[in-house]
């Protein structure tokens, strides 16, 4: 029996973002990195090709933090950690696309980071791994700016991506991206018209739509991940749809989300039934991913070297025809 | 063409008997209208009515059941593509698949270990569904279902050539598994032994072309209870397969091919987990699995539970007070709201600091702190009421109650309402609430 499939033809379609910037495009970067254009929803290959596929990025600090899970440091090693500029070549080795600098409030002496310090850390990082480079401040509003305008600056053309800009702070990240060559991130908490509003925002100071990726913002699994991922797949919808201000790529940070769950932070006094306390919290980290890119993650920001084995092996899969 | 509920009301008896379950006939008609109930529930239409309303009564995907021992497990019914439309029904059975070629002292231990299994995700107990048993080597697939019932008495899905699946039929009485497979080659004889037994059937097939005429023969013969196998080799295919699968059961009622589907989440360790949450996400209706992990499933139970949950009925944890970390009377009191994700942000937050507290969650019927404020659901009344009304002075000597930083304005009311009682104001975030207490508490 000969049967008419259903084929949806999208009026909208997501923008192509370029991350990184090689030395032809004015940067340093070996490669950039091509995210978005998409024309249908994620892997319906019978409707339209997936022009770019998803990409990992693994999550990276200026120094060994304090408050993450004792199995990070053991998959990445206490020395290693210490050093960006070292964790940025190990992150690379497995099998990052893209690398996110996260800053931390203060350095490892405990004094409050300086833009100085926070210049070397990147500029470190740079040198020696030559991906794409995703940088976020602490997440203080004044210290971002403080942090990251200099940053911004000290690495002019390099398509950097920075954030993190909320609705109230955004300007200053805009401003010095736009000034400097670089893209922003914009996150909103799991809301399509915050998202929307917010993407105006940042369009309204002049940047282009092609310079900034959308973090709709995500639960992990068992904290509010039906959230993320209903959202996620409305804006998708709605770019598909036509509504501009909903067409860029998005990136989410299921590391940080998975790995500040009890169920990948803590091994013992847990109930019998979790199990194996690795095993879990990669799961933990790895099932938020994946389930996020089947709806619609163009960037997933991951922590564990593991689960970007298995996040990458799911891609695989889906871009099969 | 589907038919309004309007319209339905029409072909019905139009007496407002009560006995399909429903206050009206009109009731009852948009509910048949939504394909959420089954015209049989109505005893008096007319046959005449039921010939016309046939199409429009059935569910567009039909709904099918493994049963066993009083459980089952059923999938189909699903009425939407995408969950926020307006939800997903029915989660998809969980199973753990054992080999006959396997030792059977194994096949025993892994039966009994994923049997008694349970763990507990926001106040409910989450469990495996039941057993896959594949007579891959068939002298020994007796025993091992045998071996298999006497640990469990979960519904099973039977895997193997008609006379493996017919001698295996014979020894379950009373139980209504589901066999594999029907294909080109075999389907009569699998249909006999489906209707024999009456018990489920699933079809297997290279395209969608090929299943849907096997559907409709099967059909023929009387089967009616079918699942579908799109192959579960390369996620990017399935994908393609259970979305259009999905399209045309809904937007063109098309009946071949409106039944659930069964998926296998085969694979090395770690990447079967990436299989299954492929299946859970993208309309899977039976997901099996070659091995049992209490991390493996715990996961896959949790994001099956919250791709499930409905849009508009957000999970909420029961009001009440909640202990933290041993408190002693002389720890503080913290208040939250009864919204599930805010409960359990923030209990975790505190119960990773170390520090012992009393949680006093409020009822405010499961919205989150700001939301429920704006809403009028968490006042200063409703907090003092839920102090009075859980006895928190009784178990108290030092009284103590933070409030959450988003609603620092109810401070002052709060301390009217409650005149004997210090009241502090905590962080806005739950993340920042372990160094509060560390700080200021």
């Amino acid at each position: 029996m000969p049967i008419e499939i259903p084929v949806d033809k999208w009026p909208g379609s997501v923008k192509e973002v370029v991350i990184g910037a090689t030395e032809a495009e004015g940067g340093t970067r070996s490669k950039s990195v091509k995210v978005g254009g998409e024309s249908t929803l994620p892997f319906l290959h019978f409707e339209a090709p997936t022009p770019n596929k998803p990409v990992i990025a693994l999550e990276i600090k200026d120094h060994k933090p304090e408050d993450w899970s004792p199995l990070l440091e053991e998959a990445w090693g206490s020395s290693t950690m210490e050093d960006p500029g070292i964790w940025a070549v190990e992150a690379e080795k497995a099998g990052a696309d893209i690398i996110v600098l996260a800053l931390s409030l203060n350095d490892k002496d405990g004094v409050q980071l300086t833009p100085e310090k926070a210049v070397s850390s990147v500029k470190n990082v740079l040198d020696t791994c030559k991906l794409p480079l995703i940088v976020f401040g602490p997440g203080q509003v004044d210290i971002d700016n403080e942090l990251l305008v200099p940053i911004s600056e000290a690495t002019k053309g390099e398509r950097l991506v920075l954030g993190i800009c909320e609705d109230k702070n955004y300007r200053t990240i805009v401003a010095t991206a736009m000034a400097n060559g670089h893209l922003v991130t914009s996150r909103t908490p799991m809301d399509v018209n915050l998202s929307k509003q917010l993407n105006i925002l940042i369009t309204d100071m002049g940047m282009p739509l092609d310079r900034i990726l959308m973090d709709p913002t995500t639960g992990a699994l068992g904290y509010g991940i039906e959230y993320g991922y209903s959202v996620m797949e409305r804006l998708r919808l709605a770019a598909l749809q036509g509504d501009s201000m909903t067409q860029l790529p998005m990136i989410v940070t299921p590391g940080f989300e998975a790995w500040k769950t009890k169920e990948a932070k803590v091994g013992e006094g847990v109930p019998e039934g979790w199990g194996d306390w690795k095993e879990r919290s990669i799961n933990w980290e790895t099932i938020t991913a994946v389930s996020l890119i089947e709806t619609g993650a163009d960037i997933v920001v991951l922590r564990h070297p593991e689960s970007v084995k298995r996040v990458k092996f799911a891609i695989e899969e889906l871009l099969v025809a | 063409m589907a038919l309004s509920g309007i319209q339905i009301y029409k072909m019905l008896p139009r007496t407002n008997c009560k006995e399909c379950g429903f206050p009206t006939c009109l009731a009852f008609a948009m509910k048949l209208a939504a394909k959420q109930v089954e015209l049989s529930a109505c005893p008096h239409v007319s046959d005449e009515s039921k010939v016309q309303l046939a199409e429009s009564s059935a569910p567009p995907i039909r709904l099918v059941s493994i049963q066993a021992d009083g459980q089952e497990v059923e999938a189909g019914n699903e009425t939407v593509l995408f969950r926020h439309e307006k939800t997903f029904y029915n989660m998809p059975g969980l199973f753990v698949r054992v080999r006959s070629s396997s030792n059977l002292e194994e096949i025993k231990g892994t039966v009994s270990r994923a049997d008694s299994y349970s763990v507990n995700y926001v106040g409910m107990d989450l469990s495996v569904d039941g057993f896959a048993v594949e007579a891959d080597n068939e002298e020994k697939f007796n025993e091992t279902v045998k071996a298999v019932r006497e640990n469990t008495k979960r519904p099973l899905i039977l895997i193997g050539n008609q006379s493996a699946l017919e001698s295996a039929l014979e020894n379950l009485d009373g139980e209504k598994p589901l066999i594999y497979a029907a294909n080109n080659d075999n389907w009569e004889s699998m249909a006999d032994i489906a209707k024999k037994y009456d018990v489920s059937l699933v079809v297997a097939g290279e395209s969608l072309d090929e299943l849907a005429d096997l559907t409709e023969k099967l059909k023929g013969k009387g089967c009616e209870d079918l699942v579908l196998d799109l192959g579960s080799e390369k996620m990017g295919i399935n994908l393609a397969k259970s979305t259009q699968v999905r399209r045309l059961a809904i937007k063109k009622n098309f009946r071949a091919l409106g039944f659930p589907t069964i998926f296998f989440a085969q694979g090395d360790n770690g990447f079967d987990v990436v299989k299954a949450v492929h299946a859970i996400s993208k309309y899977s209706g039976f997901i099996v699995l070659d091995r049992f992990e209490p991390e493996l499933f715990y996961a896959l139970l949790v994001l099956r539970q919250n791709i499930y949950t409905d849009p508009q009925k957000p999970i909420q944890v029961q009001p009440g007070i909640y202990e933290i970390n041993s408190p002693k009377p002389d720890s503080p009191v913290l208040v939250t709201t009864n919204f599930s994700i805010t409960y359990f942000s923030v209990a975790n937050e505190v119960e990773g600091s170390g520090l012992p507290a009393w949680l006093l969650v409020t009822d405010a019927e499961g919205m989150s702190v700001l939301t429920a404020w704006a809403a009028g659901k968490f006042d200063s009344e409703r907090i003092a009421k839920s102090v009075k009304e859980f006895g928190l002075a009784d178990k108290v000597s030092t009284k103590k109650i933070v409030l959450p930083g988003h609603v620092a304005v109810l401070s002052g009311e709060v301390e009217e309402e409650l005149p004997d009682w210090e009241v502090k104001v905590g962080p806005r975030e739950a993340v920042d609430i372990s160094s509060y207490m560390k700080q200021a508490l």
